[in-house]
């Protein structure tokens, strides 16, 4: 059974299709709890650091972001927590999956071609490769 | 004592390899930055060291790094081609005591007056400058100049895929230096610029006549050190905060620049402050904790101490490359999308902020240019009222206080009113002053001279305060 079912989210639309498939896993047990993990990306901090009135407006602005996630879940009723990290989000992913011993880490696929693939690498391939628990790639 | 403990030893693994690495990285970067100020490269390195060790016990930020910075370089250039290198020294001193008293009177609040605007002007200023500062060691040199500075930036941007350990400026800097001293290139080198010594610093007093006159000359250079050493300082620890997840103490940090500045001054060293690009490195490397600062700066001056001979061998080109690479990564690619949407006068005002930089080559000229045009916008817009009508009633959009009280009174003179009745709905208003109450009763009587009743709807409870205790001063009722 899936009991702590990890959702890496990056509030896109592919972290919703990534959130639906994730409530479909914890609808199987009534114990199962989702945990939405967001990783506020660090190499993002300098720029919005510099676009924002004050560190509560940057606050407000990442919570925007993994809103449609939240909302989601909200609605789907299902036993959920939010956990935030900083840090480089793959990895960051990775590290917290194997310390927490998650059951299942869920990413939804950015869905890149070929070319992007290999120039950026895809986040939710490594994390898949690394994690120490089945995963699950959503498309 | 919990305190302490937990800022300097809860880390220690992670904080001396950081400090390894941020050492690493300082090195062509404190030489690059002397260049640019115009003295000798252990001008830059002793500073780089003193500061550092300095920052790390005085400083507010655990984790941030601080040492000769380009900001600061690009300020004191002008004062060393005048006056020499010991009137930058007592300059330094003195951005040391005035930073000191900025921390004393508690500066650091007034900071988060600064509109983000002049702030992302700012970083855009210092990058352009910081890569216009390199044009002249590489532009019509020689071919071979070129072919450097373009495979020093290629390493530069390829190398951090495959090499993650040891960053990426320090393997371009060993393998083009040896490629040049063995394949007999004929390029500048840093050695050509300055001369490189390979002992720890000493205490003396800058050779300077202490009197009114050398006051007059370093003053305000110090003022402009002072201010944008704290402005790089502050907004280096707020993104340290924030990659971080925690909080520091403002205050101290600008205390403990000017305490740094202060020391600096005594060894030889030029005025410094935080760097966002090495404090980044630290963070991402690993760093935390005070010790990775105090690590940076003595592990600097340690391989200086090694390794000098071959410092001065480092061909200029290559650094050139670091540099660019500095002044990319300096620059606020998002500013470009902040300009197509942001208001219209933030877009200015950033604007406004990196010309008069470029054009006086002093950041805190447009700093402060930035900050009173945005003043000035800010005091435009807050007294401008927009009236609504809809049917008979007129909704009051924006602050009624003195100074928007005209534009107010303004739209009921020109208005042309048919009702009979209309009311004067103040929902999304406030009322703030005498005089706005004072406008208030002015068009009652001006629209009861032409026979309208005017009913005043929808205050809010502070507006009603006031208006009621000056409500007996209406002539009519």
């Amino acid at each position: 059974m899936y009991k702590h079912i990890l959702l890496a989210s990056d509030g896109s639309e592919n972290a919703v299709r990534a959130a639906k498939e994730s409530v479909k896993l914890a609808s199987h047990y009534k114990d199962s709890i989702i945990e939405v993990v967001y990783v506020i990306n660090i190499d993002k901090s300098k720029s919005d650091v510099l676009h924002s009135h004050s560190n509560e407006e940057i606050d407000i602005e990442r919570r925007k972001k993994n809103s449609k996630v939240i909302q989601f879940l909200n609605e789907a009723n299902v036993h959920y927590k939010t956990t935030i990290l900083r840090g480089k989000p793959g990895p960051e992913i990775v590290k917290y999956a194997n310390e927490q011993e998650v059951d299942i880490v869920v990413i939804g696929s950015r869905g890149l071609n070929a070319l992007q693939e290999m120039v950026l690498g895809s986040v939710s391939h490594k994390v898949m490769k690394r994690v120490h628990c089945p995963a699950m790639i959503v498309k | 004592m919990q305190k302490i403990k937990q800022q300097w030893f809860s880390n220690i693994r992670s904080d001396i390899l950081a400090g390894m690495v941020v050492a690493l990285a300082l090195i062509p970067e404190a030489i690059a930055f002397s260049i640019i100020a115009g003295v000798d490269p252990m001008v830059g390195l002793y500073a780089s060291f003193i500061i550092a060790v300095v920052i790390a016990f005085a400083g507010g930020r655990p984790g941030m790094i601080s040492a000769a910075t380009g900001a600061m370089a690009l300020l004191m250039a002008p004062l060393v081609r005048e006056h020499g290198l010991d009137y930058l020294l007592a300059a330094t001193l003195l951005t040391g005591i005035i930073q000191i008293l900025f921390g004393v009177f508690k500066v650091a609040k007034v900071m988060k007056f600064i509109p983000n605007a002049v702030m992302i002007g700012f970083v855009n200023a210092l990058a352009i400058l910081i890569f216009t500062a390199q044009l002249e060691h590489f532009i019509g040199i020689s071919t071979l100049t070129y072919v450097f500075v373009a495979v020093t930036l290629v390493l530069l941007y390829t190398l951090p895929r495959f090499i993650k350990v040891v960053p990426a400026p320090l393997i371009a800097i060993v393998v083009l230096t040896a490629a040049a001293i063995f394949g007999g290139f004929e390029l500048n080198t840093v050695g050509d610029l300055g001369t490189i010594t390979q002992s720890l610093p000493s205490f003396f007093l800058p050779d300077v006549p202490f009197n009114l006159e050398t006051l007059q000359i370093i003053f305000p250079y110090s003022l402009s050190l002072a201010i944008v050493g704290l402005l790089e300082s502050l907004l280096t620890s707020q993104i340290v905060d924030d990659m971080t997840g925690t909080e520091s103490n403002k205050n101290r940090e600008a205390r403990g620049q000017g305490i740094a500045n202060f020391i600096t001054g005594f060894f030889g060293g030029m005025a410094g402050c935080a760097m966002i690009g090495q404090s980044v490195i630290n963070v991402k490397s690993g760093g935390r904790g005070r010790l990775s600062t105090l690590i940076a700066g003595i592990f600097l001056m340690f391989l200086i101490i090694v390794l000098g001979d071959l410092v001065i061998q480092i061909p200029m080109p290559v650094l050139v490359g670091i540099m660019i690479m500095v002044s990319i990564g300096t620059f606020d690619w998002s500013s470009f999308k902040y300009l197509l949407k942001a208001p219209r006068t933030d877009a200015v005002v950033m604007v406004a902020t990196v010309a008069i930089v470029v054009y006086t080559h002093d950041l805190s000229k447009g700093v402060l240019a930035g900050v009173l045009l945005s003043a000035i916008f800010f005091v435009i817009k807050i007294s401008t009222v927009k009236v609504n009508q809809e049917g008979n009633r007129f909704k009051v959009h924006g602050q009624l206080f003195f100074a928007s009280t005209d534009s107010f009174v303004n739209y009921f003179k020109k208005a042309d009113i048919q009702q009979k009745s209309i009311k004067i709905d103040l929902s999304h208003t406030r009322i703030w002053d005498d005089s706005s109450v004072g406008a208030l009763l002015k068009v009652k009587e001006l629209l009861q001279e032409k026979d309208i009743e005017v009913e005043i709807i929808e205050m809010d409870a502070t507006s009603k305060e006031i208006m009621d205790k000056l409500d007996g001063l209406s002539s009519s009722h």
